[in-house]
């Protein structure tokens, strides 16, 4: 324990009351296993933790840098003093979706990030950015690593890689029309993710846009079609995407789903700012949408009726003199149908088809689900978003390491707590589901792609536990490189992590971002703001990327591509 | 365009080289955010940044012009606008002048804390190093700093919750009747004796649950 004091680093966060470091979790990560017990009533205590397992390195492999690998290596961290994490991510800075996903204008959303960074200056965590698991490199300059060499160098393995594909509508037109964007990959776009820098959605065809989907980022992209560019301007959104939606002609936005009110999938939260913003309408909701008894409903659906159901009223009582110059509406009960050109251009899209739909068993029944009927409605649509929602994908390597995926769920197969779950033969010969030892998945790869931070963070936490639990009980089989000896005696193989995997893969080390490079990038980034400053320059961008550079080491600069 | 054409195709043409000063002397400040209360302010005032690290651009392009062309007159753009986190952060009461209030633990502990006026939950709850998270900082924005009111008597004597925090609320696990996010309730002589209970955060999931 002292020795691990003794090695602490300053953590490099400050807060702005006292100007003092936080080194808050790390002294939480030092002291717990001695001072009390803080388990929660089904785990073991620190305390057994700590004396039965402190002599020996528990190295832990973390695949993607997001809030479910970051909450899950704090947990494990602050449990088990003996935890070593190495954290694997294949872009050059960390955050995953916290960076990437979160919409620029609520970046009070992204203060998680404080905590990753007190996670992050543990000396008992190592960042391996710009390394991939199991895949092809991203761009010239990164590596990869094979899984199976991970699987050689450490006790445990968490997948936290989240979810990088999406879902498709497959219907005529979706991969011809120009004019059809995913939602992730335009959210990817206005939040500098590199792989969409080139998505250049546009928004200058038409003053009309669908997005289909009722989810939370389907209300992000409708937010930023509709917000004040100005408002935006003061958010860290990427200058391309400032640009592009300065010119947007959109004014009206359709957000559309298949069902009702009822089953939608948003939150108040993002209704409300909708509702909000000034000068943009709401156009009414269907009334017969809603139940009438709203007291009757549980808590957070009724809230979230009362305001669907309020704003539609007034906005049909009340005309407002000065009409707004923006609208959106919420259109339930349509699935799409086909795409349709416009008949001047094509290749462009001009309209979107829908079928009307019907709820059953009823539509305040929030698991109804929706018949097609014959009738049709045709939206007019320059741009059309399709938001129905995000999809993980297996690792190349999965199959022959023998890790099952459900491919219809979209999810690693677990036990729900987050331990990798697969059939094998018991010991009486017959097949039954069993933990595979050692490896657990934490966030949207474990329970699929939905919820926000807090529920990914309570998914990781129970991940963690998991890993936890399960170390203490160790009793031999249930992590990699350690089996039973028989007797009680444990035969344990000496693993190494990321020196081994380094070593195995031949990764040169000039490649790989480490954490005080990524404090560099942010540096960079803080220093200079949104934009391109140099020595009072200043740069039209477009795209951001990553660009590295000294003939001796791999330096990384985070900028936004020069056009 | 796929990424590694986006890379391939761009590399070349814009690799910098860093001033190797630059590697050296960090200052903490740099990675200060400005603070902003979890709102979008006008005119958020560019990052106060002590230590400076100089990228030098050498631009290693034979198209030099092009670089030239690209220098307008943009002004920089503040990078983030997040506020910045405190951790804990509250001073000790002044002698006579003490608040109290218990928080009881998942595991059922009670802990009677003397604060001062003011303070909120989800500060105090960190200062004493008590298990609750605050994933926004305080701002508002999430769920995690969930309390639970014991007595209906304290929870009646709170001023309501706004919009906002009913918004995140609606979100929280286990949320009851006096449920309020520790972000938002401030101490006051009136709450002198208040009672919150931390809810068990972690929905375990079972496989039961994805059938």
């Amino acid at each position: 324990m002292a020795s691990i004091a003794a090695q602490a680093k300053p953590s490099r966060g400050v807060c702005l009351l006292c100007k003092a470091t936080t080194t808050r979790i790390f002294s939480r990560i030092r002291t717990r296993g001695t001072t009390r017990a803080n388990f929660s009533s089904a785990a073991p205590t620190a305390a057994a933790a700590a004396t039965s397992q402190n002599e020996r390195s528990f190295r832990v492999a973390v695949i993607g840098s997001g809030p479910a690998g970051f909450y899950t290596t704090y947990r494990v961290m602050s449990k088990l003093q003996n935890a070593r994490v190495d954290m694997y991510e294949a872009l050059p800075v960390p955050f995953g979706l916290v960076r990437f996903g979160v919409a620029p204008d609520h970046p009070e959303v992204k203060n998680c990030q404080e905590k990753f960074n007190e996670v992050a200056a543990s000396p008992n965590f190592t960042f391996i950015g710009n390394v991939s698991v199991g895949d092809l490199p991203g761009h010239p300059d990164a590596s990869t690593v094979p899984l199976t060499s991970i699987l050689r160098h450490y006790h445990a393995v968490v997948f936290a890689y989240g979810s990088s594909k999406d879902k498709t509508l497959g219907i005529p037109g979706e991969s011809t029309l120009k004019g059809i964007y995913s939602a992730r990959e335009f959210v990817g776009w206005y939040n500098g993710l590199p792989e969409h820098a080139d998505l250049n959605p546009d928004l200058t065809q038409g003053d009309e846009a669908v997005i289909i989907g009722q989810g939370n980022v389907a209300l992000d992209v409708a937010r930023m079609l509709l917000e004040d560019v100005d408002v935006l301007r003061k958010s860290d959104i990427t200058e391309h995407a400032l640009e592009a939606l300065s010119k947007s002609k959109i004014k009206r936005v359709h957000v559309v789903g298949r069902r009702g009110p009822m089953q939608a999938a948003f939150t108040i939260k993002e209704v409300r700012e909708l509702m909000r913003l000034p000068d943009v309408s709401f156009h009414p909701t269907d009334q017969s949408l809603i139940p009438s008894d709203l007291k009757q409903l549980p808590r957070a659906p009724r809230r979230l009726m009362e305001i669907i159901s309020r704003e539609s009223s007034s906005s049909c009582s009340s005309p407002n003199p000065t009409p707004a110059s923006k609208s959106w509406s919420l259109d339930f009960l349509l699935t799409p149908q086909t795409f349709l050109p416009s008949p001047s251009n094509p290749t462009q899209l001009a309209s979107t088809v829908f079928q009307h739909t019907t709820l059953s068993p009823s539509p305040f029944d929030p698991n109804a689900y929706a018949l097609p009927t014959t009738s049709v409605t045709t939206i007019p649509s320059s741009a059309a978003f399709r938001s129905i929602g995000y999809k993980s994908a297996a690792l190349r390597e999965f199959t022959d390491v023998g890790i099952p995926f459900d491919e219809r769920r979209g999810v690693i197969s677990n036990d729900g707590q987050g331990r990798v779950w697969r059939e094998q033969r018991t010991a009486d010969g017959t097949m039954a589901y069993g933990h595979f030892p050692g490896l657990y998945c934490a966030g949207w790869v474990k329970r699929g792609p939905t919820g926000v931070i807090a529920s990914t963070m309570a998914d990781a936490f129970a991940t963690g536990d998991a890993i936890v639990g399960d170390w203490v009980q160790e009793d031999g089989g249930r992590f990699l490189n350690k089996s039973s000896g028989g007797k009680g005696r444990e035969v344990e193989v000496e693993v190494d992590g990321w020196e081994g995997v380094r070593r195995d893969a031949g990764v040169d080390k000039a490649r790989v971002v480490g954490w005080a490079d990524w404090q560099r990038i942010d540096g960079a980034e803080r220093e200079r703001g949104g934009g391109w400053v140099k020595r009072g320059r200043s740069l039209r961008v477009r795209g951001r990327c990553w660009l590295f550079l000294d003939e001796e080491r791999l330096h990384v600069l985070y900028i936004d591509v020069i056009l | 365009m796929s990424a590694p054409r986006v890379f391939a195709q761009r590399l070349p043409r814009l690799r910098l080289a860093l001033d190797s000063r630059q590697t050296s002397g960090s200052s903490l400040a740099q990675y200060a955010r400005p603070r902003c209360s979890g709102q979008l302010t006008a005119n958020t005032p560019r990052l106060a940044v002590s230590a400076h690290r100089s990228f030098g651009l050498a631009a290693q392009t034979n198209n030099s012009a092009r670089w030239q062309s690209l220098q307008t007159s943009q002004q920089p753009r503040p990078f983030s606008t997040s506020s910045a986190m405190s951790h804990g952060h509250v001073d000790p009461p002044k002698p006579g002048e003490e608040l109290y209030v218990t928080f009881i633990t998942k595991e059922g502990d009670e802990h009677k804390i003397s604060v001062s006026k003011g303070d909120n939950l989800l500060d105090i709850a960190q200062a004493h190093d008590l298990d609750m998270e605050g994933a926004c900082g305080g701002s508002c924005a999430c769920s995690t700093c969930h309390v639970i009111v014991t007595e209906q008597d304290y929870y009646d004597k709170m001023p309501e919750p706004d919009d906002d925090e009913n918004d995140m609320l609606d979100l929280a696990f286990g949320l009851t009747e006096t449920s309020r996010l520790g972000c938002q309730v401030h101490m006051t002589p009136e709450l002198n004796g208040l009672k919150v209970k931390l809810p068990s955060m972690t929905r375990n999931l079972q496989s039961s649950d994805f059938n």
